[in-house]
């Protein structure tokens, strides 16, 4: 217990009137991250559960777990790939080759090396950059550095193109954090999602990096179209002709963002997500029942000239970051909706709304970011709709 | 009939007053801080734009267009310079009406919108949407719709960031920023949100 002793020993600077009490959140930020808050309701009465804010944030980032192991996996695989065609370049490659490790596709250790060499130097950069910036506010606003954060910075990398530059990616999570939440008061205040706030800022601010028409294998000279802009293109039926099926999709062995390339791994982090009850279900089967309506419905109508009308609703499952978005976004309690029929109809919103910009906007070819930022504009107001018109229901019943 | 579909949607999401123009903000930003008043206010600016827009198109087409007073015998007549301050006579009319109504028979709006009602008739939305119609040579079918759907565009947003609003009436925002300056930063994330539609093709 030496380090309980050298925090019990510390602590009395940090209280007021102690030397350092300008940076009680830094302390205590160090301190609750390692050890549980002592600080707990005394006076009765008062609701129990054994969730609290911490538990809650610790459970999101373990339920990335999956997503994380594919993204090392898939960014090194892929550009393994590429290099097997386009010969190494980079300093990853330099280190690589220093370690010895090789660029073979087929060998599991020397993807998941590479893949960290990707991973790890964007996740650092928003650590550090959206971390400076939480503390400086906490510090300087007295609130208390949370766990969100790290759930933040977390799907803030997943989303990331693997090819971003660095100073974008500190960019996009500063503007996240500070615009996104901070401004707002910090966690639990915000209206958007800090993270997608970030990731849309990058995305209209560099579009010519962003925009998802092209896939984001980091070599030089690779390019080629990413799975949702061949099927804007040509329809999905010509995917199967470049090599791409409706499996590797699903297990995650496509070309694109870090982390959200695997359904099968999404889907696991939202199962434990739903098994935890930190997920609010509802949001879900909204979400799944707006996407998988709207394409019937599309599928229904038909277009002669936009090959997009015909895509079926289980490819919009598996491309892009349909399955992510729905696994740990759409499931965010804080801007979602608050009210048990609100959360099925932002869902239903947010999934028509993706599928809407994926086959009637040209100009997106991805659009779960978008539609998530658009239901997170609206949830506010469903649930003021919800409650108003449970009011009338109940005024009707007692008159 | 599509063709009208698509002008409606276009100029309800893709080219939203509000958030893609920014037309209309000293109202959009003031009198948005509750959702019953923001539907209020929305409404009325629907219904204005809804006859404005239409009643300038047909005073532009037979009154103020070159050629437009052949049927009163001066074909050679071009009176389009007079456009602007017909379209904002119009408007002036048309919202000192739409005012007594409201006072005679919605008396609680009336109260709540108060000083903003008379300020409809500068509000630049509505301006805008009859130079827009202008502007882009709407026939008076394609006004009607128009002028009802950016109306109701506008509502949609001024609706959705006064629910925005209220909730934030939970939050925590520093002291610097507490008002207008939340506002703004709302009203600009919402505008992030809102281009999802952007380049959508009708």
């Amino acid at each position: 217990m030496g380090l309980r002793n050298f925090f019990d020993r510390i602590e009395p600077n940090f209280e007021k009137g102690g030397r350092w009490e300008r940076y009680f959140p830094i302390y205590e930020m160090v301190e609750s991250f390692l050890y549980t808050p002592k600080t707990v309701t005394t006076v009765a009465p008062h609701a129990r559960s054994y969730i609290d804010m911490k538990r809650i944030m610790t459970y999101v980032v373990i339920a990335t777990v999956p997503c994380i192991l594919m993204a090392l996996y898939n960014t090194g695989l892929q550009t393994n790939l590429a290099i097997a065609e386009f010969g190494p370049s980079g300093w990853r490659a330099a280190i690589i080759g220093a370690l010895g490790i090789g660029f073979n596709p087929a060998n599991p250790l020397a993807n998941m090396m590479h893949g960290l060499l990707y991973f790890l130097p964007i996740y650092i950069t928003t650590l550090v950059a959206g971390g400076i910036f939480e503390v400086i506010f906490a510090t300087v606003r007295k609130h208390e550095v949370n766990e969100g954060f790290l759930v933040s910075s977390m799907l803030y990398t997943l989303i990331l193109p693997a090819t971003t530059p660095l100073w974008q990616v500190a960019l996009g999570i500063i503007f996240g954090v500070v615009i996104g939440k901070e401004v707002f008061g910090g966690t639990g205040k915000n209206f958007l999602n800090p993270a997608l706030t970030g990731r849309a800022f990058l995305y209209f601010a560099y579009p010519a990096q962003m925009s998802g028409d092209s896939v984001w294998v980091p070599v030089d000279g690779y390019t080629g179209a990413t799975a949702l802009a061949v099927s804007a293109a040509d329809g999905f039926q010509e995917l199967a002709a470049r090599g791409m099926t409706w499996w590797d999709s699903f297990l995650g062995f496509v070309p694109g963002s870090l982390g959200e390339t695997s359904t099968l791994a999404a889907l696991l982090g939202l199962i434990f997500l739903l098994a935890t009850k930190i997920a609010n279900y509802r949001m879900v089967v909204g979400c799944l029942g707006g996407m998988i309506g709207f394409t019937l419905l599309l599928n229904l109508i038909g277009s002669d000239t936009n090959p997009m009308f015909a895509m079926p609703w289980y490819w919009h499952l598996v491309l892009g970051g349909y399955a992510f978005g729905l696994a740990f976004m759409v499931t965010e309690p804080v801007s979602g909706a608050h009210t048990n029929m609100g959360r099925y109809i932002y869902g239903a919103l947010i999934g028509v709304m993706v599928v809407m910009i994926r086959v009637i906007n040209p100009a997106f070819p991805e659009g779960m970011m978008l539609a998530i930022l658009f239901g997170n504009v609206f949830a506010p107001l469903i649930d003021h709709f919800v409650v108003q018109a449970n009011i009338k229901r109940r005024a009707k019943r007692y008159v | 009939m599509e063709h009208y579909i698509a002008l409606a949607v276009k100029a309800i999401f893709v080219e939203n007053l509000a958030l893609s123009f920014f037309l209309g903000m000293c109202t959009f930003i003031a009198v948005s801080k509750k959702i019953s008043t923001a539907i209020g206010l929305g409404i009325s600016v629907m219904i204005v734009q809804a006859i404005t827009v239409p009643a300038n198109n047909l005073i532009l087409n037979y009154l103020l267009a070159p050629g437009a007073l052949s049927w009163a015998g001066f074909p050679d007549v071009d009176l389009t310079f007079l456009g602007l301050i017909s379209y904002i006579g119009v408007i002036a009319a048309l919202v000192q009406i739409l005012e007594m109504v409201l006072d005679k028979y919605f008396p609680p709006l009336y109260n709540a919108l108060g000083v903003f009602l008379p300020l409809i008739t500068v509000n630049c939305a509505i301006l805008g949407g009859s130079l827009f119609m202008v502007e882009r040579g709407y026939d008076f079918g394609e006004s009607v719709t128009y002028g009802l759907s950016s109306g109701f565009g506008w509502a949609l947003a001024i609706t959705a960031m006064a629910g925005v609003r209220e909730k934030l009436k939970y939050s925590d925002i520093p002291d610097g920023l507490q008002g207008l300056g939340i506002t703004f930063i709302t009203a600009g994330l919402m505008a992030m949100a809102f281009m999802s539609f952007s380049g959508v093709k009708l």
